[in-house]
């Protein structure tokens, strides 16, 4: 359902900041598929997931989601397939805006914003009731300024606005990365539901190795803006912290030495 | 003590029904700057342009024999389109917003004098036309300002209610989040700025109507005057209502702000200063409201009190270990 071919991206080219930062990346998700993302710092996770989103266009390549090719779509258009949860939990959600306004906003994803209300009285019912799914109490909150939560609650807040209107693809890119690990198991936790629940296809960017290997049926790994290790089924399911660093190894001839994804 | 035998009480009471008809016109004008300057996040420097140009269009159509409400409804689509112009400069040309509103702003001057014929003022009477509002009639002035004022916040109030209008709020707070919710940044934010400058043409016509003739220079220092409004009326309404202060009062405060401003200018005008050192005087009253908030949060949350209340701490455990 998601093709990715050959897709490149430098950074400020030409100049001395150029960065290379997706050097032809190869991979294909089928749907249902919920695949984990891993690599070292500047190995072209986000990067990859922000040319998925659109936050800019690529340099070289294809990105093909259900056949229908979105290499040229803008951002806001391609918002209609996916939703996204951020790494900062200050960048998914309108903090200056209610709580019930966010989610009026999200449901509106992918359809023109017309004269009608923004949000109305049977919205407002609705979201109380599937807010109690979340468990953070935000359904007594619905009138409150989103600026009032605490990360945790964002990112859950953030993660439900996602879906609250189906994606065919479902980006979390270290949305939990931010969080005491206490709250990110939670919203982990609410993640592997929402997207069982669902049946949504999703792409989860992580430094945590564990992490990577407890979620989803397959696993990618990333180094220098390439994929280097694409392990699904059977092979997933028995894959250990231990294995991961090896084959980090074989298939890079490098060490791996990102002490945050070896440590957590 | 002679100086305060000439302050005569009357002729400020005297002076104050007219303050108040003026101050409800920026009052309209300020909430136009609120649309930007507080819901897109963009500080738009058309307005010093458009409010002359309200002025300009709504004479100029008039003295042509267009009815007024007519002049008025073509002062706010040129307003639009002076908007529309800053927006496009901003989202297609990718001009900082400060520089896109002062290119706008500049570029109307010349508009403007044109619109009226190439002289820099047009007069307008009274007695020959129909106007909505007039300084020769005072209370029929301020009963017609309140009236638009209070037009201007209900159609607000629907507004920004609507998709449309959330999705103007949601690109001033978050336009990553706006954008991951498939809102079209580019066009929210042209569209507010032509709602904003689109309002404050219909206070420059509104403006020029009460005073009797179009100004090449009447919009010099507008938005310092809307900024004024709208930082006045806000810490006013947030001292008075705080946690219960909604939209709707909080635009009802900013019409307020320009009214209390215009009393606060007739009070220095009484008091004899001089009126050339008016401009002064806005830019010293919207630096102190600008800044009470900030210097209030900062008393509560500075290193000089944590100094002094730690030392004072310091103290009573050392005594409490003497003892």
């Amino acid at each position: 359902m998601l093709h990715i071919i050959d897709i490149h991206k430098t950074f400020n080219p030409g100049t001395i900041n150029e960065k290379a930062a997706l050097n032809g990346v190869n991979f294909y998700l089928d749907d249902g598929d919920f695949c984990t993302v891993i690599g070292g710092n500047g190995a072209g996770k986000s990067t990859m997931l922000n040319a998925v989103a659109g936050v800019w266009p690529i340099d070289e390549g294809v990105i093909l989601l259900d056949n229908k090719n979105i290499t040229g779509v803008p951002e806001h258009k391609r918002a209609a397939y996916l939703g996204r949860v951020f790494q900062d939990p200050m960048t998914g959600t309108a903090s200056t805006m209610e709580i019930q306004e966010n989610l009026a906003l999200a449901a509106r994803r992918g359809k023109s914003r017309t004269l009608g209300w923004g949000i109305t009285r049977q919205e407002k019912e609705k979201y109380r009731e599937l807010l109690k799914m979340l468990e953070l109490g935000l359904e007594e909150r619905l009138t409150s300024k989103v600026g009032l939560l605490s990360g945790g609650q964002r990112q859950a807040l953030t993660l439900f606005m996602a879906t609250l209107q189906q994606p065919r693809l479902l980006l979390l890119d270290e949305h939990t990365a931010a969080l005491d690990p206490k709250t990110a198991e939670k919203v982990l936790k609410v993640t592997d539901k929402i997207i069982a629940e669902n049946h949504l296809t999703a792409l989860m960017v992580t430094h945590n190795m564990k992490d990577a290997i407890a979620h989803g049926n397959r696993l990618i790994m990333m180094h220098e803006g390439k994929v280097i290790l694409n392990i699904s089924g059977e092979e997933k399911k028995k894959l250990t912290v231990a294995d991961l660093m090896h084959q980090f190894e074989a298939a890079s001839g490098e060490e791996f030495t990102n002490d945050k994804a070896i440590l957590a | 003590m002679s100086y305060f035998l000439t302050l005569n009480p009357l002729n400020l009471i005297n002076a104050l029904p007219g303050c108040i008809a003026q101050g409800l016109i920026w009052g309209i004008m300020a909430l136009g700057v609120y649309v930007t300057f507080r819901l897109l996040n963009f500080a738009d420097l058309t307005v010093d342009g458009s409010f002359a140009t309200g002025g300009a269009v709504t004479v100029m159509l008039t003295l042509a024999g267009f009815p007024v409400p007519v002049a008025l409804l073509i002062a706010v689509i040129a307003g639009l389109a002076s908007g529309l112009i800053t927006g496009l400069l901003h989202t297609s040309l990718g001009i900082p917003p400060i520089l896109a509103g002062i290119l706008t702003q500049i570029a109307l001057y010349s508009v403007n004098l044109h619109i009226m014929d190439m002289s820099a003022n047009k007069a307008i009477s009274v007695q020959k036309y129909q106007l909505l509002i007039s300084l020769m009639h005072v209370p029929g002035a301020i009963l017609t300002g309140g009236i638009f004022a209070a037009f201007l916040i209900i159609i607000l109030y629907w507004y920004f209610g609507t998709e449309q209008g959330s999705s103007i709020r949601a690109t001033g707070c978050n336009p990553a989040m706006s954008k991951a919710n498939g809102i079209n940044i580019n066009f929210t934010k042209v569209l507010a700025l032509s709602i904003s400058n689109g309002i404050v043409c219909l206070a420059g016509g509104l403006m020029a109507q009460y005073q009797g003739f179009a100004d090449i220079n009447m919009g010099r220092g507008s938005i310092v005057i809307g900024l004024a409004a709208v930082i006045i009326g806000e810490v006013f309404g947030d001292a008075l209502f705080r946690k219960h202060m909604n939209f709707a009062l909080r635009m009802v405060f900013i019409v307020l702000g320009g009214v209390i401003y215009y009393i606060v200018v007739g009070i220095v005008l009484w008091l004899k200063l001089n009126s050339n050192d008016l401009k002064l005087f806005t830019a010293l009253i919207v630096a102190i409201f600008l800044a009470v908030p900030y210097l209030q949060g900062k008393r509560r949350n500075s290193f000089l009190r944590t100094a002094k209340a730690s030392e004072a701490a310091l103290k009573a455990m050392n005594d409490r270990e003497v003892n």
